[in-house]
C-alpha cells in the first residue's frame, strides 16, 4: 500500500495551549512597549530641538494623567522583559573563571547589579 | 482492589481513516508502569493494530517520543502514577507528519541533521598511524552535555517555531552543530556556518526555551542556539571589520 502521511496544521491559537507559550508571547509583546517608549524619547529630542516652548509642552504632556499612565505601563512591560531576559542570561552567556563555570545565580545577580548601577547613575544625572 | 486507567490515543490508519481520530482504551493501573507499559499492554492484550515506536524502555534509544497530555515526553519516561487522575491523552509528536497512529515521519529531521555536518571535520586528513587526537578533560567539558542528545525529537515537538516554519533547522540539529564547533579537534565551523547561521538556522529561533524544558537528557539546545548566535555574530563582524578580513 502506498504511504499517506497526515499533516496536522498548527492552530492559530497554539500559544494558548501551554503556560510557557503564553509567558513567551507576553515577553514578545513587551517589545512593542519598549519600542513605543523609544519613540517617545525620539519625540522628546525633536521637541527639544524645536525650542523652549515645544519642550515645555512635551514635559507637560508627560506629566498629564495619560502621559504618566503610558510611562507606568511601559515601565511594567520593560521590567517584565528585563526580568525574563536576566533569567535566561546564564544560558546565552555562560561564563568560566579559571576553567570553572560561574554559577547561574551569580550571572543573573551581576545583571541585576549592573541594572542597579545604571539606574543610580541615571537618577544622579537627572538630579533626583 | 484493582484500579483502571483510561488512555485516549490518536489513531490514524491511512488505509482506513481519512483523518486521525481518538480511540479510548482502558488498561489496568500499576504503580510502576510507565505510559509505554500501557501501550504494550494494549498491543499485546487489547488491540494489536496499534502502532508506535519503542525499543529500550530506559530513555536511551529516543524512539518512544509522543505527546502525553499535550507535553512532549518519552513514553518510557512518563509514569502512569503522575497522570493518575483523569484520562491520559496520547498523540504522536507535534510538528511531524503522522505515518500511522503514534508513528511520525522523521525524514525532514534526518535531512536537517545531516545538513549541519555532525561529525569532526579537519583540514588535513590524519592517518590512524599519526596517533590520537588528544583532548583534555577541560576541552571535553566544553561540549560534553551536547553529546548526550538521543535524537528523540521532543524538542522539535515542543518548539513552536518548528511548527510555524518547517524549514527551521531546529533545536537538536543546531545543538549538535554547536557540539562539534566547540570540539577542540574540529575545524568545520566555517563549513557548518552556511546552514547554522542562516535565516532558517539559529536566527529562526526566538528563544521560547521549550526545547530545553522537555529535553529528557538535559542537553539544553536553547543554550546552544543562543551561544551560537553570539559566536556567529562575532564571526560575521570579524570577517568584515578586522584588518586582512576576507570580505
Amino acid at each position: 500500500m502506498s504511504r499517506r502521511p497526515y499533516v496536522r496544521k498548527v492552530n492559530r491559537s497554539w500559544w494558548l495551549g501551554q503556560r510557557r507559550y503564553v509567558a513567551y508571547m507576553i515577553r514578545e509583546l513587551t517589545s512593542v512597549f519598549v519600542g513605543l517608549y523609544c519613540g517617545l524619547l525620539v519625540l522628546g529630542l525633536v521637541r527639544l530641538a524645536q525650542g523652549h516652548a515645544a519642550w515645555d509642552g512635551f514635559l507637560a504632556a508627560l506629566s498629564s494623567p495619560v502621559g504618566v499612565l503610558f510611562q507606568v505601563v511601559c515601565l511594567a512591560f520593560a521590567a517584565y522583559h528585563s526580568v525574563t531576559w536576566f533569567a535566561l542570561t546564564p544560558k546565552a552567556m555562560p561564563l568560566e573563571v579559571r576553567g570553572e563555570p560561574v554559577p547561574p545565580g551569580a550571572i543573573i545577580g551581576m545583571h541585576y547589579g549592573a541594572w542597579a548601577v545604571v539606574s543610580l547613575i541615571v537618577l544622579i544625572a537627572a538630579g533626583i | 482492589m484493582s484500579e483502571d486507567v483510561t488512555l485516549e490515543i490518536l489513531r490514524y490508519r491511512p488505509e482506513l481513516d481519512s483523518q486521525p481520530h481518538f480511540q479510548t482504551y482502558t488498561i489496568p493501573y500499576h504503580d510502576d508502569w510507565v505510559v509505554l507499559d500501557g501501550l504494550n499492554y494494549i498491543k499485546d492484550h487489547v488491540d494489536g493494530t496499534l502502532s508506535y515506536r519503542w525499543s529500550c524502555h530506559m530513555a536511551i534509544c529516543g524512539s518512544c517520543g509522543m505527546m502525553i497530555n499535550g507535553e512532549a515526553k518519552l513514553a518510557c519516561h512518563a509514569f502512569l502514577r503522575d497522570y493518575r487522575h483523569g484520562v491520559i491523552r496520547i498523540e504522536p509528536l507535534d510538528h511531524f507528519p503522522i505515518e500511522r497512529d503514534l508513528v511520525i515521519v522523521m525524514d525532514s529531521f534526518m535531512e536537517k541533521l545531516s545538513s549541519v555536518k555532525p561529525y569532526v571535520i579537519t583540514q588535513e586528513n590524519k592517518a590512524p598511524s599519526d596517533g590520537e587526537n588528544l583532548q583534555t578533560p577541560l576541552q571535553l567539558m566544553a561540549f560534553k552535555q551536547y553529546t548526550l542528545c538521543i535524537n528523540c525529537l521532543l524538542c522539535y515537538a515542543a518548539c513552536p517555531q518548528c511548527g510555524l516554519n518547517e524549514k527551521f533547522v531546529g533545536p537538536a540539529a543546531l545543538a549538535l552543530a554547536h557540539r562539534y564547533n566547540l570540539d577542540s579537534r574540529d575545524e568545520g565551523n566555517e563549513q557548518r556556518a552556511d546552514v547554522v547561521a542562516s535565516n532558517e538556522g539559529i536566527w529562526e529561533c526566538t528563544f521560547v526555551g521549550a526545547c530545553s524544558e522537555v529535553c529528557p537528557k538535559h542537553v539544553d539546545p536553547a543554550a546552544a542556539i543562543q551561544q551560537t548566535k553570539i559566536s556567529a555574530s562575532l564571526d560575521w563582524f570579524k570577517a568584515r571589520l578586522l584588518p586582512g578580513a576576507r570580505r
